[in-house]
């Protein structure tokens, strides 16, 4: 600012006071036009979706609509119908313990793996990138094979539960008590290579210095993993929980792939619902219903994210 | 000089403000219907390569017939209905879709179709029975060229061994698939899962019984389903069942798995791929002897939209005509195994394929699914598998369809309005 000012007065004719007016407006201009193209794509690739699924929720939006382009509001309507389906509060339920299990899960095991894997041994490289296997395959094909390797008269799990003697009849994906204990188990093994790599990223962080110190200190290993490793890593682990946690949350393929929300709606989420409600009964007001619940539960572990980040800045 | 060029004289104004607008005009018009004019297209669910090469020289015999290109454009059957609906909200509807049967409704009550009679097609040679299959209340909407049903389907070997004949009634069914059940095998596969696929299978034993759908929690659908409850507590069926397609049902009939299947005509392509497999077809068992078996009616309808164009409206209809009439029926169904639905086509069929006949007697039984309930239908297809799953792993019949009948009369679904 200061070297524009000194060099004004040689720039422009005596008098120069404008000057500095319409560089400041000519540096607010740059700003916007930088800023714009981000504006623009987000307003228009997540802005307007958003609004047109909250004001579809509120319209009789049929297979009709397409051809008339007519969708009458029919105010909460939508909402009260979703709300007082059974299906629903099953639905919803579901997912919660879908997102908490499979979190839990995969991040228990990640994290065990990449503290293992911080260990100098042979074939270290090579067995870390055979666990990134399951996160190559797309997520329909794992569906369908553990569809099979589930399956409770000729898949491989029970074969071989029952030549260990451990009984081999186990309706994994057929019993509606079981059915979404064996989804979430899919998944754990799903993200476990995820939770793995940034972890495992992560430890390599952690600096030498302060293991040698703990080690002069006396500390045992897990009091060295909880004041020492848990702290460091804490940044990595809210990330991986964030990142996993918007991708449980909104599950469909899998639970499509493996049991299709089924056997008696055993494992109907969120996802799902959304799924049956706008792509097979074509109420698509009830679809958007459903869809923004699922919005909105990301906004709030969203918003929380954010705050816990700003405290931690402090 | 210069002033000639800064102010184009008014001869050359309106050349250049035509041009203008013919290209505006033009760059409208492309993104709307991007459509070659002289070529018509058909959206279908024929994925499979036979049934995609089977639908291409059909449409090759007819454009040619016709002096008109015909092209198909094929995506999977659960996306037909969506992505038309999607060409129908940007204006781009293909000329021809082809619907599945039960899914005609919907897209008939929201204004998209077309009535086939002012397009010039006859129903007279085709059964009652199937011209109800492609109308909705009352229009002629879609035309068959084919139509399937469900039959017992049965492993000849493994019956001859046990020294059992072909179950024809309930009691029978259960007792034979009782005794076939041995080790890994099972006397019976059917499927109670993959979405509509259980429903298809369940209608058999519900309307043989004289149940019906507009009442689910009926003593006659309640005793339907306890049935299968008895099959599955006998172990004749395999408690995977509830998670099977009709695919899987055939995959494991295939392997030896099962003694016999419910199954479909379409399957037998894929059966008779497997040349050491000698199976047999009969009649859905009844509950008591002499009653009549009735059947899904299922399969496919020609329809045309309502695109606006009434000239390319009537060469679809003559395209629709072509496609379904005698000749391409019989050609079609003896390809895919299909019973032809043109009455005439479906005797030369008979004499053709002897070894289908009980499935061409199941057909004329047979019964369409959204007859009673039409573009209504899915809410109850929906409460319905939810309840014969709910049954087969432990619930009460009674209890079970009784949910179902509250969730699909509740009132507050779109498609029951």
């Amino acid at each position: 600012m200061t070297t524009s000012t000194v060099t004004a007065p040689t720039a422009v004719p005596p008098a120069g006071a404008p000057a500095p007016a319409r560089l400041r407006r000519r540096n607010r201009l740059a700003q916007w036009g930088f800023v714009a193209p981000a504006v623009l794509f987000m307003l228009l690739f997540f802005g307007y979706p958003l609004l047109r699924n909250v004001v579809m929720s509120f319209q009789h939006y049929t297979p009709k609509t397409f051809f008339t382009g007519e969708a009458p509001l029919n105010g909460f309507d939508n909402w009260s119908n979703v709300f007082r389906d059974a299906l629903f509060g099953k639905a919803l339920w579901h997912t919660l313990v879908f997102t908490a299990g499979s979190l839990l899960g995969q991040f228990c095991a990640g994290l065990a793996l990449a503290v293992f894997f911080t260990r100098k041994f042979p074939l270290n490289g090579v067995l870390r990138s055979l666990i990134l296997l399951p996160w190559l395959v797309p997520m329909v094909v794992s569906g369908i094979v553990w569809r099979r390797i589930l399956d409770q008269d000729t898949g491989v799990l029970n074969s071989f539960l029952d030549t260990t003697g451990l009984g081999g009849h186990t309706p994994w994906l057929t019993d509606p008590h079981m059915a979404l204990l064996s989804v979430i188990l899919v998944n754990i093994w799903i993200g476990i290579p995820f939770n793995m790599v940034i972890l495992y990223g992560g430890l390599q962080e952690v600096p030498r210095e302060l293991y040698e110190a703990a080690a002069l200190d006396g500390a045992s290993a897990w009091r060295t993993f909880r004041s020492v490793t848990l702290p460091v890593l804490r940044p990595v682990i809210t990330v991986v929980l964030v990142l996993g946690f918007m991708s449980t949350v909104k599950i469909l393929d899998l639970v499509l792939a493996l049991t299709d929300g089924g056997p008696a709606d055993a494992t109907q989420t969120l996802g799902t619902l959304t799924y049956q409600n706008s792509f097979v009964r074509l109420d698509f007001g009830a679809g958007a219903v459903v869809g923004n619940v699922l919005i909105l539960i990301s906004a709030v572990f969203a918003v929380l994210y954010l705050r816990a980040n700003r405290t931690e800045g402090k | 000089m210069s002033k000639r060029f800064n102010r184009p004289s008014r001869s050359t104004v309106i050349p250049l403000a035509a041009v203008s607008a013919l290209v505006a005009g033009a760059a409208l018009t492309g993104c709307g219907q991007q459509r070659d004019s002289s070529v018509y297209t058909v959206l279908n669910s024929s994925t499979d390569e036979t049934y995609h090469r089977w639908d291409a020289q059909a449409m090759a015999r007819c454009g040619k017939r016709l002096g008109v290109a015909v092209e198909q454009q094929s995506v999977p059957a659960a996306q037909v209905m969506t992505k038309a609906l999607r060409m129908a909200s940007s204006r781009s509807l293909p000329d021809i879709v082809q619907f599945d049967a039960s899914e005609m409704p919907t897209f008939a009550e929201a204004g998209g179709l077309v009535d086939l009679r002012t397009l010039g097609l006859g129903t007279g040679d085709i059964p009652r029975g199937i011209v109800n299959f492609g109308s909705y209340k009352g229009t002629y909407y879609g035309a068959a060229r084919s139509v399937n049903t469900l039959a017992l389907f049965y492993n000849k070997d493994i019956l001859d061994r046990a020294g059992l004949k072909v179950p024809a009634t309930w009691a029978e069914l259960r007792a034979s698939a009782k005794k076939l059940t041995r080790g890994k095998r099972y006397g019976l596969a059917l499927s109670a899962g993959g979405a509509e696929d259980g429903v298809f299978q369940f209608t058999p034993f519900m309307w043989s019984n004289g149940g019906d759908e507009t009442r689910l929690d009926g003593p006659k659908v309640v005793q339907a389903l306890d049935y299968w409850k008895s099959l599955l507590k006998d172990g004749s069926l395999s408690k995977s069942t509830v998670g099977w397609t009709q695919a899987d049902v055939n995959d494991q009939f295939m392997a030896g798995n099962a003694a016999m299947m419910i199954n479909g005509p379409w399957q037998v392509e894929t059966l008779n791929t497997e040349k050491s497999l000698h199976w047999g077809i009969a009649r859905i068992p009844v509950p008591k002897a002499g009653e009549k078996s009735v059947g899904p009616l299922g399969g496919a309808v020609l329809t045309v939209p309502n695109t606006g164009d009434e000239q390319r409206e009537r060469t679809a209809g003559r395209i629709v005509a072509c496609l379904s009439s005698e000749r391409e029926q019989l050609t079609y169904a003896l390809n895919s195994w299909m019973v032809p639905a043109n009455e005439k086509a479906a005797a030369a069929w008979r004499r053709q394929v002897p070894e289908l006949d009980a499935l061409a007697d199941q057909v004329a039984a047979a019964r369409s699914r959204t007859a009673r309930l039409g573009a209504g239908w899915t809410g109850v297809s929906l409460a319905l598998q939810s309840a014969f799953q709910s049954a087969l792993t432990g619930q009460s019949s009674q209890a079970a369809l009784q949910r179902a009948q509250q969730r699909a009369t509740s009132g507050n679904r779109g498609t029951r309005r």
